[in-house]
């Protein structure tokens, strides 16, 4: 626990500019309550349609591609994510390291390479 | 903060002193964005031969506070449809996690809040973070604008933050570290050693430089791919339900991720605090900064050069949008996946290839 400390300490201020980021938003949202006007109707309170009523529920369905790109940056960040530590090690780890990510590498562009035939990419 | 580490025995010192520390940084930040929108607004007038603001203060230079001021004294709707709670979450989460983000940024020498040893690991985690505010004022409003406009600003910003991802790698490969101040001291000299422009790595850093600042526009929502408010279909995209103060936090919190971005930027490929010709010999004891102390001296004249070298990243995004017409979706997506994706992916190969058989060749 003793060595873990100062790493630990290193977190504090974030912590603190964590508050004092909250502290600020309030700040101005109870500003604002206290200062600006509030005159609520139904007119103003339904939800902005250029000037239309609302046709139906906004609930709507969508596209399936946006899950989509959701998967393949989850795929891709993991990666990135695992490049970091080998990144900051690379010095220590040397050629055996460097081609065991270029293995590692190949199998994931070999699947990007079907994500790209398969359509996934496309956008019509 | 190393100077005051005999100080971590009283933790109530500690933390007033980076109480201290953060609010100045704060304080500081919120002013120099209020201005660098107020300069944002002047170059797209010059480009389009318009005044812009020229009203509030001399030559319209308080143009910021007054719009803040009628930002928090307009009315706060929030509409009978939405989720009230996280119609209300999603702006102060917008603004506090791109703010938090500055805990890392080396201003000047010894001059951060953090000095986290994963400074960039923490900035991709709190950037990503960034897509809830957008996704929860999207769905939360329960309109369809926001819906619509939500769900492409989130594509659009996990998207490009793969190819920040790499990028970022490939930063981290020749300064092996990833506490921002060593990858600032890494960079030490004149401009030739900046990563974007320090040979030979010159061929794969300069290019990666360009697709760092195109992804951090994407990332930010700035033209030209500011599709999420496409005003022509979307209206405003996600905020097109949000006034007052809320639309404030909203607006505040994308001017701090922007600032932020043109801080990486500088502090990863321009040489942070260092300037672009050496140290000229400035901090020795005979000279000014003998007078004032060589550690203060030197944290100024670094603090100087770093606001300039934001202030210039940030020209380049202002010129950007007055110069360039705005991308269609499918051709945001294709940049994004199918050029910066493959590019900064060889990218990381080439450069880890270089590291690693110039250090053997060394060894």
């Amino acid at each position: 626990m003793n060595e873990l400390q100062p790493v630990l300490l290193n977190y504090l201020p974030v912590i603190i500019f964590l508050v004092i980021g909250l502290g600020l938003c309030f700040a101005f949202l109870l500003v604002s309550t206290i200062l600006a006007p509030s005159k609520p109707d139904p007119e103003k309170l339904s939800a902005y349609e250029c000037g239309f009523e609302a046709f139906d529920d906004a609930r709507l369905k969508f596209d399936v591609r946006f899950y989509l790109v959701a998967i393949l940056f989850i795929i891709f960040d993991l990666e990135v994510a695992f490049l970091f530590p080998w990144a900051v090690s690379l010095g220590t780890i040397g050629v055996f390291g460097f081609w065991s990510m270029v293995v590692f590498l190949g199998v994931l562009t070999v699947g990007f390479i079907y994500e790209w035939r398969s359509g996934a990419l496309e956008w019509e | 903060m190393e100077q005051f580490l005999g100080w971590t025995e009283n933790p109530i010192l500690l933390v007033l002193l980076s109480l201290g520390q953060i609010l100045l940084v704060t304080v500081v930040l919120l002013l120099a964005i209020a201005f660098l929108l107020y300069f944002d607004r002047k170059v797209l007038a010059g480009t389009m031969l318009r005044k812009g603001p020229n009203v509030v203060g001399p030559f319209g230079l308080f143009q910021s506070f007054a719009d803040f001021g009628k930002f928090v004294l307009k009315e706060m709707i929030i509409p009978a449809g939405a989720n009230k709670t996280v119609f209300m979450i999603a702006p102060i989460l917008a603004t506090t996690l791109s703010l938090i983000c500055w805990a890392v940024v080396p201003i000047a020498p010894g001059w951060v809040v953090s000095d986290l040893n994963v400074g960039v690991l923490y900035l991709l985690a709190m950037s990503s973070l960034g897509v809830y505010g957008v996704i929860m004022a999207g769905w939360a409003s329960n309109s369809k604008y926001p819906f619509l406009g939500g769900l492409r600003s989130a594509a659009q910003m996990v998207s490009y933050e793969v190819s920040i991802g790499f990028v970022l790698v490939t930063v981290i490969l020749l300064s092996g570290s990833m506490n921002l101040t060593t990858i600032v001291e890494s960079q030490t000299g004149g401009f030739w050693n900046w990563y974007a422009f320090k040979l030979p790595t010159i061929i794969v850093m300069f290019p990666m430089m360009v697709i760092f600042f195109i992804s951090a526009l994407a990332e930010t929502n700035r033209p030209p791919f500011d599709l999420p408010e496409a005003e022509s279909e979307l209206v405003a995209g996600y905020q097109v339900e949000y006034s007052g103060t809320p639309f404030l936090l909203i607006y505040l919190g994308e001017q701090i991720a922007i600032t932020l971005m043109c801080a990486m930027t500088s502090v990863l490929f321009l040489g942070g605090w260092h300037s672009p010709v050496g140290d000229l010999g400035l901090f020795d004891e005979n000279t000014l900064a003998g007078l004032l102390g060589t550690g203060t001296f030197e944290s100024l004249i670094g603090a100087f050069w770093f606001a300039l070298k934001v202030t210039f990243v940030f020209f380049m995004f202002a010129f950007v949008r007055a110069l360039v017409p705005r991308y269609r979706y499918d051709q945001l997506m294709r940049l994004g996946w199918k050029i910066f994706l493959p590019t900064s992916l060889v990218a990381v190969l080439l450069i880890s290839g270089y590291v690693v058989y110039t250090s053997a060749a060394a060894a």
